[in-house]
């Protein structure tokens, strides 16, 4: 009874005698943390199951929670702006879903490595494989609340038509900024405990200068408001093939460029401070 | 049970160069420069570095190699950085200064119920756990009823981990980290507290799982387990070697140390 065990793709310590550049042993992180997919969509599945594995609708809470939301505000602020339920339901609902999804991100990524303690002062496992649980969690709860939109859309009777592929990719950025921001704050965070607070009350506020609830047109001239917001950006790109029509080319590039921008902040802080993450801890 | 031949052939390594680790104390950062201090007593010196943080001196200078067949055993008093060095050797404390190259699958051994999730039954535990060992998950069902037998819980693995005693526990946990071949095996020595007759049990099987590995290095008090179980043995004295060499002489040494304080 003998097993032969390897991680693939990550050494537990190198085997040559020079040190290898900061770089590369982020990079043998990446890689590691990939090739260790079986681990982190384990794990992130039972982070979702854990909080409601006693509870009578399990996991559909979320769903329940979020669908109540949607009706209530889509209703409540057709009335207010005074335009079409059709119109402004689906609306809302993307933006609800996606804003979700970030704010979980936001609110979640202090806590991806000093949560992870126990573990990290256990075992050496790359880093960046709890980053990966963690956007593999929030996706499942997104793709889990999804749903809803499809019923609205359904009931209202405005399929967006194939543009709505367009999502996909667009989805695919976003979590990709996700992850890339999921890594800074988690640091930070490790660092200087008071991160997750300050972030958790700059979130509150970017949710209500945001256009969520609301549309960017309703800002008239100051329409600069909305398009000056990144984050307007980050949703539009997966909001807008949603609702029929595909991101404008702006929308594109500024996440383009936000992504570009993370990726490079990310790829600095991550491999000058990876090996202190321990000691932070 | 026979060692897989490539884990013997391969030649498993560790070599430790210099190394010093210090951890900054990010909470005494508001200490006033007039409450510098040095700790007398055996545990890690209380320093300053370049930006006067204050930074507990954990490991300093310590050089070690080992080789296949080679079994240490490290002693010392609380706190003189035998936690830290194990972690260092696994990889989780990458040292400020000094190198480490190991050569070999490192198994760590410091927390039995690392990865443990009390909402999930027995199986699923043991199968999450093995995966956290770097087992691969079709690998993994074949030990399942191996470890089952030998957990002796029998039906409670259909229950979740919440409802069991922490012996129990104790015995889940257990059974997944020995189930496999370690190269290098790194032990800290209180896994080895438990109910006596699952001890009893437990000694023979982890005497096998330690002779089986390449490299042991053991963290212990217990000098008796040490002088059986091991060949060589360092003694840390507030993060640093103070002697090094075969079993016997460095566990006489230190025994007249502690019996003279």
């Amino acid at each position: 009874m003998t097993v032969q065990v390897t991680l693939k793709g990550f050494p537990q310590a190198f085997e040559s005698d020079n040190r290898p550049g900061r770089l590369q042993l982020a990079a043998t992180d990446l890689a590691g943390a990939i090739a260790l997919w079986p681990l982190w969509v384990r794990l992130g599945w039972h982070d979702i199951l854990y909080r409601y594995r006693r509870s009578l609708l399990g996991p559909f809470w979320f769903t329940a929670n979020t669908a109540v939301t949607i009706v209530a505000l889509g209703i409540v602020y057709s009335q207010i702006f005074k335009m079409p339920v059709a119109e402004l339901m689906p609306y809302v609902c993307v933006g609800l879903l996606v804003w979700g999804f970030i704010s979980a991100i936001l609110n979640g990524a202090g806590e991806v490595f000093s949560g992870a303690e126990s573990y990290i002062k256990q075992v050496r496992l790359p880093y960046l494989l709890y980053v990966f649980r963690f956007i593999w969690s929030k996706t499942i709860i997104f793709a889990h609340d999804f749903p809803i939109f499809v019923v609205l859309i359904v009931y209202f009777g405005n399929w967006p038509g194939t543009v709505a592929l367009l999502a996909i990719p667009g989805f695919l950025l976003l979590a990709l900024n996700g992850a890339l921001i999921t890594v800074t704050l988690g640091m930070a965070s490790a660092r200087f405990r008071d991160v997750p607070r300050i972030i958790t009350s700059l979130a509150q506020i970017v949710f209500l200068i945001t256009p969520i609830l609301w549309t960017p047109d309703m800002l008239g001239s100051r329409i600069y408001l909305a398009y000056g917001n990144p984050f307007f950006h980050l949703i539009e790109i997966v909001r807008s093939p949603l609702l029929g029509s595909p991101p404008s080319i702006e929308t594109v590039w500024v996440v383009l460029f936000i992504t570009a921008f993370n990726l490079i902040v990310t790829l600095v802080i991550f491999s000058r401070f990876r090996a202190r993450i321990a000691y932070w801890l | 049970m026979k060692p897989d031949a490539s884990v013997q052939d391969r030649e498993a390594r560790v070599t430790l160069d210099a190394v010093a680790v210090s951890f900054p104390v990010y909470q005494g950062g508001s200490r006033s420069l007039k409450k510098r201090v040095l700790f007398r007593g055996s545990a890690g010196r209380i320093a300053r570095d370049a930006n006067q943080r204050i930074v507990v001196e954990a490991l300093r200078d310590v050089s070690l190699s080992l080789r296949t067949g080679d079994r240490l055993a490290l002693v010392g008093a609380n706190g003189a950085g035998k936690t830290t060095l194990l972690r260092v050797i696994a990889g989780i404390y990458e040292p400020a200064h000094g190198a480490v190259v190991t050569r070999g699958r490192i198994s760590p051994m410091f927390d039995v119920n690392l990865g443990i999730d009390p909402e999930l039954n027995g199986f699923d535990n043991i199968r999450t756990r093995a995966l956290l060992l770097g087992l691969s998950p079709s690998a993994i069902e074949g030990y399942i009823p191996e470890i089952a037998e030998f957990t002796e819980l029998g039906d409670y693995l259909d229950m979740p981990v919440r409802t069991y005693s922490s012996g129990m526990m104790l015995r889940l946990g257990f059974a997944v980290a020995t189930c496999f071949e370690p190269e290098i095996l790194l032990m800290d020595e209180w896994i080895l507290a438990g109910d006596a007759h699952f001890m009893a049990k437990a000694q023979l099987r982890i005497q096998g799982f330690v002779e089986r590995a390449s490299v042991l290095v053991l963290a212990s008090h217990n000098l008796g387990l040490c002088s059986r179980w091991c060949t060589k043995a360092l003694w840390l004295e507030q993060g640093q070697v103070r002697a090094q060499g075969p079993i016997e002489e460095v566990i006489a040494e230190y025994r007249r140390s502690s019996s003279a304080e």
